[in-house]
């Protein structure tokens, strides 16, 4: 019998106290069922996270000891530090190219998920756009082509890709990771659908204004679907930012890395230090994680809206 | 004639260049990223690669050679076990948790949603690096956790044991996987007509048939989009089992081998292109035989 234990029972104690109640007891016992069930699903997600937290800021010493942090009496005494966030930061890495910290590998994460993003906006709504607003021969063997190559998995382009990277000499430049990620399909229909729904007439106005047709995409329709443009941004930075194999095949200079290929060498240059890499774990979920509560609303409206009208 | 139909559909919605003008983007990266490289990879399929320079032509050998190495039945057999245990353990428990969410109330459904939905932020590298540590045997917070709960398993080495390793990824992916799936049901439900709910309890219908009667057949939509999206990528497995192994292969007796992780140990690693095609032109017939057959299955198409 331990913690665990007593609250579980505890829990189902007062669910069978509630039932036997006549009246409101009953009544508010099913709620009470839903409230218990969901704790303990929230509870279950998120101690990975705190373990993790917590395991960033232990010492080395005292890692295993505890599973998250020991007795508050050993807080101060040197037991909690910065120390592997410190090691982390400063260590260098040797590579034939010279030494590596870690910083770089943040910028290079960095600037990788906000160039792919930005050009994957522009461009994917750009064509959602055209399919959206225009009538002309040939959009629905565009819209079929767009559809069919949905029906590919991403693997099956990987070999052909390797070849033509290394023909167009992109080896290990960042042309390999953002000229192939500029536009995605997924992302041309989920502009496509918001943009159907801007009224024509509004277009149209503008048009009779004397706007060019791409100041009417850029300066009215485009603005006009930021809850979908929100979504997709973080939809795509997300999976630029946890990318792995694309930048483990074609990136070799470790200063060019982006955080995943490197946490993923990390742990096994650092074997038995996992406060090391658990810190640099910390550090490489912060960005998106505040990314995705700025915008958590329009995230989930954008991720569901394909799958509930289609 | 086509003056008549501008001003019937009520706008000026036919140019002649503007449309190819923003879907060139497109169109160019469509030739280059994807019907060539398509073309591409129906040829590298038929060619033995040795690095970039050299292919000779070899017929169906890739194939042969795919279909009676023991490693990719290995890799098919944990990739399907694995798919099979995403769909029956994890949906059930997306589903029950979104119908629980649905009859809350706003502002606990939003905080709920938020917290089980926050591991898929996290890309499935990190979240293999951090469960190389929670499965360490005796120390492991899973270890742990799970001894505190029915005391069993504290010294099970989930990572090095290959009975272990499959359902150590399987309990990984429901951390990761469970609360995603869980909004699609969720945006499902909320779509689900009250009133009819309403009027099958006042029939009498008990909480179970009301579930299998009136809410499933009105979420069969979206659940049939569920299972495939599931479906699909379980089988693209690979960056967790290859995080999780620390990059030294995949696990003892390739217990997490995968078919993406094998189609990576020929392209990547041995450098053989043309194999590594091949096993792409498989897992894309996979995956497009096994959504066929579910939406076959499932009738899809009878519902309208």
């Amino acid at each position: 019998m331990n913690l665990v234990h007593w609250v579980l029972i505890a829990a189902a104690i007062v669910y069978v106290v509630l039932r036997l109640i006549p009246g409101k007891g009953w009544k508010i016992a099913p709620a009470y069922l839903r409230v218990v069930l969901l704790c303990i699903a929230a509870f279950l997600t998120l101690t990975p996270f705190v373990w993790l937290i917590c395991s960033a800021f232990k010492d080395k010493t005292i890692m295993m000891q505890y599973t998250f942090l020991p007795p508050v009496s050993h807080w101060f005494d040197g037991s909690l530090n910065l120390e592997n966030f410190r090691r982390l930061l400063t260590e260098e890495y040797h590579s034939p190219q010279g030494s590596v910290y870690f910083w770089q590998y943040i910028v290079n994460s960095i600037f990788l998920s906000c160039t792919i993003t930005s050009i994957n906006i522009f461009f994917s709504s750009m064509a959602g756009y055209a399919l959206a607003k225009y009538k002309f021969k040939g959009r629905n063997a565009i819209l079929f082509v767009m559809l069919g190559s949905m029906m590919f998995p991403a693997m099956l382009f990987l070999a052909p890709l390797f070849e033509m990277i290394y023909k167009f000499g992109w080896m290990d430049t960042y042309y390999a990771l953002i000229i192939p990620g500029a536009i995605t399909v997924f992302g041309i229909f989920l502009f496509r659908q918001a943009m159907v729904g801007v009224p024509t007439s509004l277009l149209e106005s503008a048009r009779v204004d004397g706007a060019s047709e791409f100041r009417i995409y850029w300066e009215i329709t485009l603005p006009l679907v930021r809850p979908v443009t929100a979504a997709y941004c973080l939809i795509t930075f997300l999976a630029t930012w946890n990318a792995f194999l694309q930048p483990q095949i074609f990136v070799q200079t470790q200063s060019k890395l982006p955080l995943p290929v490197v946490l993923n060498q990390y742990i096994g240059l650092y074997v038995q230090e996992y406060g090391i890499f658990l810190a640099g774990t910390l550090l490489a979920i912060i960005p998106p994680a505040i990314l995705f509560f700025i915008l958590q609303k329009e995230f989930v409206a954008g991720l569901t809206s394909g799958a509930t009208k289609g | 004639m086509s003056a008549n139909i501008q001003k019937k559909k009520g706008g000026p919605d036919r140019h002649p260049v503007a449309p190819w003008m923003f879907l060139a983007p497109y169109l160019l990266y469509a030739a280059v990223f994807f019907v060539y490289p398509l073309l591409y990879a129906g040829w590298l399929a038929f060619h033995q690669t040795d690095g970039p320079h050299t292919a000779i032509f070899v017929g169906l050998d890739n194939f042969k050679f795919i279909f009676t190495d023991s490693m990719f039945w290995k890799a098919m057999s944990n990739t399907t076990i694995y798919a099979i245990a995403s769909i029956c353990i994890q949906l059930p428990i997306s589903l029950g948790l979104a119908m629980l969410l649905n009859n809350s109330n706003s502002r606990m459904k939003g905080a709920f949603r938020l917290m089980i939905f926050s591991p898929n932020l996290v890309g499935q590298i990190f979240v293999g690096v951090m469960f190389a540590v929670i499965f360490t045997p005796h120390y492991g917070l899973f270890n742990k956790g799970l001894y505190a709960l029915i005391g069993w398993g504290l010294e099970k080495q989930w990572l090095a044991d290959p009975n272990l390793l499959l359902p150590a990824l399987i309990i990984i992916s429901l951390w990761m996987y469970v609360g995603y799936n869980m909004i699609y049901f969720l945006a499902g439900l909320q779509s689900v007509d009250k009133q009819l709910v309403e009027a099958a309890q006042i029939d009498g219908a008990n909480g179970w048939q009301t579930f299998l009667h009136i809410t499933l057949p009105q979420i069969k939509p979206i659940a049939i989009f569920v299972v495939i999206m599931s479906t699909i990528g379980s089988y693209q497995l690979f960056e967790l089992p290859f995080a999780l192994m620390k990059g030294e292969g995949f696990g003892p007796n390739n217990a997490a081998m995968t078919v993406v992780g094998y189609l990576y140990e020929w392209g990547f690693n041995n450098g053989d292109l043309g194999t590594a095609a091949a096993i792409g032109w498989i897992l894309a017939a996979i995956i497009f035989v096994i959504s066929i057959f579910q939406l076959k299955v499932t009738h899809a198409y009878d519902v309208d």
